[in-house]
């Protein structure tokens, strides 16, 4: 799963949304154990730029190469809404063949919410869920848009914990946020940066 | 992965275990119950009207299911963590057209027969009409997958994937309900064939719908 060593890396990336341009030229690139946050205002590109280096949209130029298993936490946690929690990641924790289902549990305190179904769950408790589904998923290279919207400050201490674990283990971390996370050498960049000026209209 | 999403498939669609996954077939067999009641109990007058019946209450069931079909996944990012994994788009539908099937076509067929008691619907006419409808409704099945795939991220999709659902259908009505008419089973082939067609291109219409749907 760790060999080779995984890299992300984005070239003159441009996207757009509908007709409106939102970033052009950004370049990155990211080695083994590296994170970097995104920030930006609402509405900025950051969820578009991190569905584009997920391969979910076609960026409108540029392009991204990786190595290694991308994974992707956002406001949208693919788990079914009637199903009780435990059930609901199950279904995850089985594709992906997850070994310590109960400690991601444990770690993430969701043990007394097993049996309830996630659509009774509040916005954090669905946070957490979604970042028990992507410990499990044991991916590279970890794609989070804002991760941290909604939970409370103890589950934001968890989420800097988790991504310095997750770097310090030779993974990758691209974040985007408007909030500060806690993890040293991350590195940064503001999405506005790149935001068309009137010479490309 | 296919064998667990089929499952998980299976158990969001099958009457009586998903959310409110048995009303078409309920929806079906009332129908079915409605027609005598509408039209007297004229025994020759039912068998013969009978079928066509069926097949219009087959069609319109096909409808019910699509709202949930595609559009709560995609919502949910369902299949975008899929695709992260390294499912094709294609894959997906492909599953997600055998689950819809198997959640709709053999319990339609099984509830042929009660409804087939009420509208004295026997002999060879019935036979014809159990088989017209295991050929047919993996067709239905596979246009219900495509419409709803299509407007999966229009606001209005429910309503709309009604309406489209029905002039495309029409084919598998005409030579369905048809060979009940001429008590002519080569119509039946026709029947299976398009669904075939159907059924082939469905997982390819289906997939490219649900990426084109994230561009926006």
């Amino acid at each position: 799963m760790q060999a080779p060593s995984p890299s992300l890396i984005a070239e003159n990336l441009a996207c757009r949304r509908g007709d409106r341009l939102l970033f052009r030229r950004l370049s990155f690139a990211l080695e083994a154990g590296a994170a970097c946050h995104v920030t930006g205002a609402n509405g900025a590109g950051k969820t578009t730029l991190i569905r584009a280096v997920a391969g979910l949209t076609t960026p409108y130029a540029g392009e991204v190469r990786r190595t290694g298993a991308l994974g992707l936490l956002d406001e949208r946690t693919g788990l079914d809404p009637d199903l009780p929690l435990d059930k609901a990641l199950a279904f995850w924790f089985g594709i992906d063949r997850v070994a310590g289902a109960d400690e991601i549990m444990a770690r993430l305190r969701l043990d007394p919410l097993a049996e309830v179904p996630v659509r009774y769950l509040s916005t954090g408790q669905k946070k957490r869920t979604a970042l028990a589904r992507l410990m499990g998923q044991q991916a590279s290279i970890w794609l989070l848009d804002e991760p941290l919207s909604g939970l409370d400050s103890a589950s934001q201490g968890l989420v800097s914990e988790l991504v310095r674990e997750h770097c310090a283990g030779g993974g990758i971390a691209l974040i985007a946020s408007h909030q500060p996370l806690d993890v040293p050498g991350m590195t940064a960049f503001a999405i506005e940066d790149f935001a068309p000026t009137g010479e490309d209209a | 992965m296919i064998a667990a999403l089929l499952r998980r498939d299976l158990a969001q669609f099958f009457p009586f275990t998903g959310s409110g996954a048995a009303l078409p077939v309920v929806f079906f067999v009332a129908v079915a119950m409605l027609f005598p009641f509408a039209v007297g109990p004229d025994a020759n007058l039912l068998a013969k009207t009978g079928g066509g019946v069926v097949w219009i209450a087959a069609l319109l069931a096909a409808i019910l299911p699509l709202e949930k079909l595609v559009a709560r996944d995609i919502d949910l990012g369902f299949f975008d963590q899929l695709k992260l994994r390294g499912m094709a788009e294609e894959a997906m539908m492909a599953v997600r057209l055998v689950a819809h099937w198997l959640s709709f076509g053999p319990p339609l067929v099984l509830a042929t027969f009660p409804a087939a008691a009420l509208l004295k619907i026997e002999g060879e006419t019935f036979q014809i009409l159990i088989l017209g409808l295991l050929a047919g409704t993996p067709g239905l099945a596979a246009i219900g997958l495509m419409i709803a795939a299509l407007t999966a991220s229009l606001r209005a999709g429910a309503a709309l994937s009604g309406l489209l659902l029905i002039p495309l259908a029409l084919p598998i009505l005409i030579f369905g309900a048809g060979a009940l008419a001429r008590q002519d089973q080569v119509s039946l082939g026709f029947v299976a064939a398009i669904s075939l067609a159907l059924v082939a291109i469905a997982p390819f219409a289906a997939g490219a719908a649900i990426r084109a749907a994230r561009e926006n």
